[in-house]
């Protein structure tokens, strides 16, 4: 593709994908020989539903949001540096599980330890456990459900 | 006569309200703005119009200009955002959801607004109590609900829930003595349906209190205002005039306009603002399934300036058969604004407007779907749905420009957190 000629935008990047071509408004003839109208296909009665990700991996879409992972400190629990990871804000966090937490004004993954006491572990020898301040509470967002990795990128 | 039949249920109407629903939306991703000062702007960052609790007790006011409250922004850093419509509306969807999987009958009213019709459940406050921690815990964002025999005094229970937080969010006005002791505590302003203007003419009468109004002579208020104001008052005597409505008609015209961020007065940015509102309306169309027969377009000058050549134009043109192909809409668009614009005006805003919306089966549509040209057109426009809704970049019409020097300003736009794969949050 030839460069394009036109200017560019600093915050977006635009491709022009090349010249499609004048786009006449598609005149609909009233009447063609064939007109199937009020006959359905005979297949029609054994359609089946095509398989839908959504169904497998969001339970309640009310409550759930999808987040982008960084960084490499849950890298033992499956989760890369841009994984989707889906949450789930209905479920009771429990322990054991990949939460998404509140930590220092910022979003965190973790997984959650209730015993013996609440702390968030990273699955990274690099990293060093969250460890709650006395009296402070856990604010937590979401628990994590799934990861969703890219093999191409 | 005979007393043995069973009484109809008392109607019961909850109104769910978001509290400060725009900051919160912002807050919702952004554990650091817990307890920061938060304000959203409207169009083109000009005014106020929300104030999360801590900017209301900064005296930020609704619809107050952003430039003049500037050096209260910087000393008590609060955090300024642009209207992010697609943010609040995915919000707003998640809030219904979750009440409509509760509650049979939910009448979404605004953007964080519905009503719920409780009439003859056994425990409408337990339940008005777990809907409200539910919406909170599962969405992210905190409601408050008002119970009450009739819709007006809903809203007043749901403004009293807010305004107290000793309620805990939700107030119960089925009680006639309570429903009394409040109204007797709030302007007659704050009335649902009253507001500033009708007012000023109810204080002029001594009715200053939503007490006074609920106690006036209802067909007075008829004769000397209007039949609302007469069920108004109905309303405030615990009466259900107004009805939930079961199901609202589907959108009868797709609108898709914006006002400028500089007045425009050539041509070529002009249908470049008028091709993106055709094919955003025609992506509208889609996404609820229906075609149009009718494109208008229609072009504002600014009514402020009087001393400016006037011209609000509004041009419609008819199209062969229903369609809902952005090539259809945008061709229509631009013929309709050829005819509307005129020569050394400056344009403040211009919309696209599609009327005579029809659901492709009430058209006979199957006649023509074995043709290859409509075939071809339904893929086309999925595929460009389809790429538009990845996120990754925007397939667009060359005719809607690529700088786009009409659109609004939004300097403070938060991501399309929860509507783009580009802008999901980061979690690290």
């Amino acid at each position: 593709m030839s460069a394009s000629p036109l200017p560019r935008t600093p915050q977006d990047t635009v491709t022009l994908l090349g010249r499609g071509g004048e786009f006449p408004p598609c005149p609909v003839p009233l009447f063609e020989d064939r007109v199937p109208a009020g006959f359905p296909s005979p297949a029609a009665d054994h359609v089946e539903k095509a398989l839908d990700l959504n169904e497998l991996l969001v339970q309640r879409p009310a409550a759930t949001y999808f987040v982008r992972a960084e960084g490499d400190s849950m890298i033992e629990a499956g989760i890369h540096p841009g994984d989707i990871l889906v949450v789930d804000r209905s479920l009771e966090a429990r322990h054991g599980d990949v939460v998404i937490a509140a930590v220092d004004g910022e979003l965190t993954v973790k997984r959650l330890e209730l015993r013996p006491r609440t702390r968030l572990l990273p699955a990274n020898p690099a990293y060093r456990p969250i460890e709650l301040r006395e009296g402070e509470a856990l604010e937590l967002f979401g628990v994590v459900t799934s990861v969703i990795h890219s093999l191409r990128g | 006569m005979s007393t043995a039949s069973p009484r109809p249920a008392q109607p019961l109407h909850a109104l769910v309200d978001c509290n400060n629903f725009y900051a919160n939306c912002e807050r919702l991703f952004r554990p650091d703005l817990r307890g920061r000062p938060v304000i959203v702007l409207s169009n083109n960052d000009g005014c106020v119009v929300a104030r999360s609790q801590e900017a209301k007790a900064l005296g930020i006011g609704m619809a107050v200009p952003a430039y003049r409250i500037r050096d209260l922004i910087e000393r008590e850093e609060v955090a300024v955002f642009s209207s992010n419509y697609a943010l609040y509306a995915d919000v707003s969807q998640r809030v219904m959801r979750v009440l409509e999987e509760a509650v049979p009958r939910v009448e979404q009213y605004s953007i964080d607004e519905a009503f719920l019709d409780l009439s003859g459940l056994a425990d409408p406050v337990a339940l008005a109590r777990a809907l409200r921690q539910r919406v909170h815990r599962w969405v992210g964002v905190p409601v408050s609900i008002g119970l009450a025999p009739s819709r007006t005094l809903a809203k007043l229970a749901n403004a009293a829930a807010k305004r107290w937080p000793a309620t805990g969010g939700v107030v119960d006005l089925r009680d006639p003595h309570r429903q009394r002791r409040l109204l007797r505590l709030m302007p007659v302003e704050e009335v649902w349906g009253v507001g500033r203007r009708l007012g000023r003419r109810l204080r002029a009468m001594g009715i200053d209190s939503a007490l006074k109004l609920a106690d006036s002579d209802p067909a007075l208020m008829r004769k000397a205002f209007s039949v609302m104001l007469e069920r108004t008052v109905r309303e405030l005597r615990g009466q259900s005039c107004l009805e939930l409505e079961e199901a609202p008609p589907p959108r009868q015209q797709v609108l898709c306009s914006r006002t400028f961020a500089e007045r425009v007065s050539a041509l070529a940015p002009l249908r470049e603002a008028v091709s993106h509102f055709a094919a955003r309306a025609a992506e509208k169309l889609r996404e609820d399934g229906q075609l149009t027969r009718q494109v208008s377009v229609y072009l504002r000058t600014n009514p402020h300036h009087p001393r400016e050549p006037q011209h609000h134009p509004l041009v419609t043109v008819p199209l062969p058969e229903p369609t809902a192909d952005s090539r259809d809409v945008l061709h229509a668009a631009l013929r309709a604004l050829e005819t509307a614009w005129r020569p050394g005006h400056r344009y403040m805003k211009a919309g696209v407007l599609l009327g005579e919306l029809v659901q492709p089966r009430s058209w006979q549509r199957d006649l023509f779907d074995h043709l290859p040209t409509r075939r071809r057109s339904d893929a086309l426009m999925q595929t460009l749905d389809r790429i538009n809704r990845a996120g990754r970049g925007r397939l667009f019409f060359a005719s809607e420009g690529i700088r786009r020097p009409w659109q609004m300003r939004r300097d403070h736009l938060s991501p399309a957190y929860t509507t783009r794969w580009s802008d999901l949050p980061r979690v690290r």
